[in-house]
Formats: C-alpha cells, sequence, structure tokens
C-alpha cells in the first residue's frame, strides 16, 4: 500500500476579492506522480503553489486550510517558508536558468544560500543533480558556459537540477513542458518517470495525454474546485464525474 | 456553433458501423431462408453481401486508427471507439458464419432435410434475435437491451445442444444419413456462433457505455 507524504485539508487560496481554489482536499502518494489538469483558470497553478507557501509571495494573495507535509503543517507560524520551498521545490513554466550564472552556479546556487560552501561537496551535488536531471553528458565539458546558452530543453532540465541539488521530497512542476518541442518534452517525460524513484511529483500540465502518459493519480480542477481525483487509467477511460467526462473529451473548457 | 471534427468523424464511424450491422442481418436473414425455405437461390445474395462487409470491415478498423492516432480520444469517446474495433470484428466473423451456413446450406438441400433438425428454425430465429438486439442496444445506447442479448445467448447454447443430441441419437439407426446429420450439426453450430458474436457486441456496447468489463464473471475477482 502506498503511504502518503502530503494531506492537503480544505485549502482555499485567495487573490484580493477573488476566491481562486475552493476548499481543496486530497492526499498524494509518496514517490507517485500526481497530474493536475483542468482549463485555464480553474486554480491548478495556485493550488499547487499554496503547497509550498509561494502563493503567499503573489502581493494581496493569502491562504486558509492545512498542507499537513509528513504529518507537519506548512502553515504554521514557526515554519520558514524558504527552507520550505527547497522540500518541496518548484520548476516553472518558463525554463528560469539565472542569466549571469554559469551552468554549475545554476545548479550550486540553492546549496550555497542554504549555507554550503566547501568546493567538493558542491562539485559533487552539482554533478550528482545533472547526472539526476539526465543532462550531465550534455554539459560536463561546459560547466563553466552561461546557463542560458543551453537550449530550451537543456535549460529546463538545468532548471530541475538546480531544484534536486537541495535533495527535496517533493517537486512541483508547473507545466514544464508547455513551451518545449516534441524531443525535449519526451526527454522531461522520461525524466520525471526516473525521478519519482526518489522524488514525488506533482505536476500541472495542460497536455492530457501527457497526463495520461506520466502520472500515477489525475486530479481534475475547474473553477477552483477539485472535481475528481483518482487513478490515472479510471479518470482517462471511466470518469466518475460528467464535468470531468466532458472536459477530457473535449466537450468544454 | 459548426460541429467539431472529431464530432464528424465519429458519427461517420457509428453510421459506418450500423450500415456493416444491416449488410450482416441481411445476410444472416438470406442464408437461413435458404436453409428453412428450402431455396438455394438466394444463397448468391450472401455471397455477394460477403464483399461488402469485407470492404466495411477493412473502412471501420481503417477509421478508428486514425481517430484514435488523430484525435487521442479519452473516456467515453476512447471506449466507443475501442468497442467499434472489436463489435467490427464480431461483425464481420459473423458475415463469415453467414456464408458457412449458406455453404452448409448447399450441401443439406442437396439432399433430403433431416426430420430431427425441426429446431434449427427456432435457433436461427433467436440468432437473429440477438444480432438485431445487440445492434439495437449499440444505436439505442442501451445497457438493458444489451443484458437481454447476454441472457438470450444460453438460449441458443441450449438449442444447439438439444439438436446435437437428437442428430446424433437419430444417426445411430440412420447410419447412411450421416452426412445429412453433419451438415446439420455445422449449421447449428454457426448459428452458435453468431449468437457468441452477437453476445460479444452487447459485453462491447456495456463496456462503451459503462466502462463496466462484464466479460467473464467466472474470473470477476482477477484484477486485468
Amino acid at each position: 500500500m502506498d503511504s502518503q507524504i502530503m494531506h492537503v485539508r480544505n485549502l482555499n487560496a485567495y487573490f484580493g476579492q477573488s476566491h481562486a481554489v475552493k476548499d481543496v482536499n486530497i492526499a498524494f502518494s509518496e514517490l507517485s506522480v500526481t497530474a493536475i489538469i483542468g482549463p485555464s483558470g480553474c486554480g491548478k497553478s495556485t493550488f499547487i503553489r499554496g503547497l509550498n507557501r509561494l502563493h503567499e509571495e503573489v502581493p494581496g494573495a493569502r491562504a486558509s486550510g492545512t498542507v499537513l507535509f509528513k504529518g507537519e503543517d506548512i502553515y504554521a507560524p514557526m515554519i520558514d517558508p524558504v527552507a520550505l520551498r527547497r522540500t518541496i521545490g518548484m520548476v516553472f513554466q518558463k525554463p528560469s536558468p539565472f542569466p549571469a550564472f554559469s551552468i554549475f552556479e545554476n545548479v550550486a546556487v540553492g546549496l550555497k544560500l542554504a549555507g554550503v560552501n566547501k568546493k567538493q561537496i558542491l562539485k559533487d551535488a552539482v554533478e550528482r543533480s545533472l547526472r539526476k536531471a539526465a543532462l550531465w553528458d550534455e554539459v560536463k565539458d561546459k560547466l563553466h558556459m552561461p546557463g542560458t546558452s543551453l537550449s530550451g530543453g537543456q535549460q529546463q532540465r538545468l532548471c530541475i537540477a538546480r531544484a534536486l541539488a537541495v535533495d527535496p521530497d517533493v517537486l512541483l512542476m508547473d507545466e514544464p513542458t508547455s513551451a518545449l518541442d516534441p524531443i525535449s518534452t519526451a526527454k522531461i517525460e522520461e525524466l520525471i518517470a526516473e525521478l519519482k524513484k526518489s522524488v514525488t511529483v506533482i505536476i500541472v500540465t495542460h497536455n492530457m495525454q501527457q497526463a495520461a502518459r506520466i502520472s500515477d493519480h489525475t486530479a481534475f480542477f475547474l473553477m477552483g474546485e477539485l472535481v475528481e481525483f483518482g487513478e490515472t487509467s479510471q479518470v482517462f477511460t471511466a470518469p466518475k464525474e460528467g464535468r470531468t467526462e466532458r472536459y477530457i473529451t473535449g466537450r468544454f473548457g | 456553433m459548426s460541429e467539431r471534427s472529431f464530432d464528424t468523424h465519429f458519427r461517420e464511424l457509428k453510421e459506418h458501423l450500423l450500415t456493416m450491422g444491416g449488410y450482416v442481418e441481411r445476410s444472416i436473414e438470406h442464408a437461413t431462408k435458404a436453409l428453412l425455405e428450402g431455396d438455394p437461390a438466394v444463397l448468391a445474395m450472401v455471397y455477394e453481401i460477403e464483399n461488402k462487409i469485407n470492404q466495411s470491415h477493412k473502412l471501420i478498423d481503417d477509421g478508428c486508427v486514425k481517430l484514435l492516432a488523430t484525435q487521442q480520444p479519452m473516456a467515453t469517446d476512447l471506449r466507443t471507439i475501442v468497442a467499434i474495433l472489436k463489435i467490427n470484428t464480431d461483425l464481420e466473423r459473423m458475415g463469415d458464419q453467414a456464408v458457412n451456413i449458406a455453404h452448409n446450406s448447399e450441401r443439406y438441400l442437396k439432399e433430403i432435410p433431416l426430420q430431427s433438425a425441426s429446431d434449427l428454425k427456432q435457433m436461427a430465429e433467436s440468432a437473429k434475435q440477438m444480432v438485431g438486439l445487440a445492434l439495437d442496444a449499440f444505436t439505442q445506447k442501451s445497457t438493458e437491451i444489451a443484458q437481454t442479448v447476454v441472457k438470450k445467448d444460453d438460449e441458443v447454447d441450449n438449442l444447439k445442444n438439444k439438436i446435437f443430441h437428437q442428430v446424433l441419437d437419430y444417426l445411430k439407426t440412420h447410419e447412411k444419413e450421416v452426412e445429412q446429420g453433419l451438415n446439420v450439426i455445422l449449421i447449428a453450430r454457426n448459428l452458435e456462433r453468431i449468437g457468441d458474436h452477437a453476445t460479444h457486441i452487447a459485453e462491447e456496447v456495456i463496456f462503451a457505455l459503462t466502462g463496466a468489463d462484464i466479460r467473464h464473471p467466472q474470473s470477476a475477482g482477477v484484477k486485468r
């Protein structure tokens, strides 16, 4: 039986008066991939940003409810959001390597900010992370080059390596392949399949075939509500909710 | 709003399947009519329709593959296309069975009909009814009609067993009529297979409509 790493209870998220995520209850299985699908503006990105407290960084944004991560509420007052975001990392839609940083520095930056300064430790961590992100062979001879000198797909894997360097338990991915070509997308998808051996992945995607291909569980969001959550094979072949059925067969959304 | 490309192709695919279903019904009708009314002239029609069934078989498979490749359907759409692929195969095999009935009837009609073959008429009626109901279940999206077909399969199976036993008993004392006896057994077997294919169609309709797999109930507890 799979154990659950994260329990979300009655999570609500707001932007000022706008109620973007409505009373969501869900539990994520450890070392699995969960896909979050739904039409634009359904609150799926806001939802995952509520899972590592990135949501509250937006001016006027607030959240309520409980997110138990390994039994501890991430919204508790003693929790340091910056440290939390190392444990629950995030990869964004657009590859975002730090422009002035080399490939090496891009991966090492999280560890340096966490106080790691020993060269050998950094070197080992950079290599390990780049290998995990399936990028090492392509960049090992040019680690001093700017991160931005890489192709779009490589930049995204660099961002994944950056998130992996601090050894997270959960990786949140917000449409990580929507700006990539099919070959780069396939590489990221293969990478996700590999990553789930050591990291729990929660991925927002607009691409339903991608959700079907890579995830173990799928959650369908509509207008801020979690409509359906289940095993991916069930959701895509025999959804229980009519609204899920209509969305995944392209009849609205 | 205009119909989406997927819906247009999907609708056409279902229409092709029903056209093919119509051919199969006619083919079985002609084959059994020739047998029951002793008119071999009708058999030519069966061979003619067989060509149309085979053309439809390829056309529908091709349509399914194209829709799967280009539209990546999900949920009910996906289940229906998978069901159509299987129903298509069942219909084509029913067409083959109609041809087999035609062949066997041709041989049978050259000699004096067997006394013990009287239940063939009822069996042919039941099998035809199953085919019609299976296609109705698909058209009307009715799990109730589909369930009726599944239940009716036992009736056809029982008739086949009854005919087998009657013919075997009869042949024990009428050895010279063994060829006619074999023809009757073969035709009963052909009709029984038609009933089986109709049952498969009904099962696929239920899968398309509900996602439930009702096949092989004895192994229902085994996760596929």
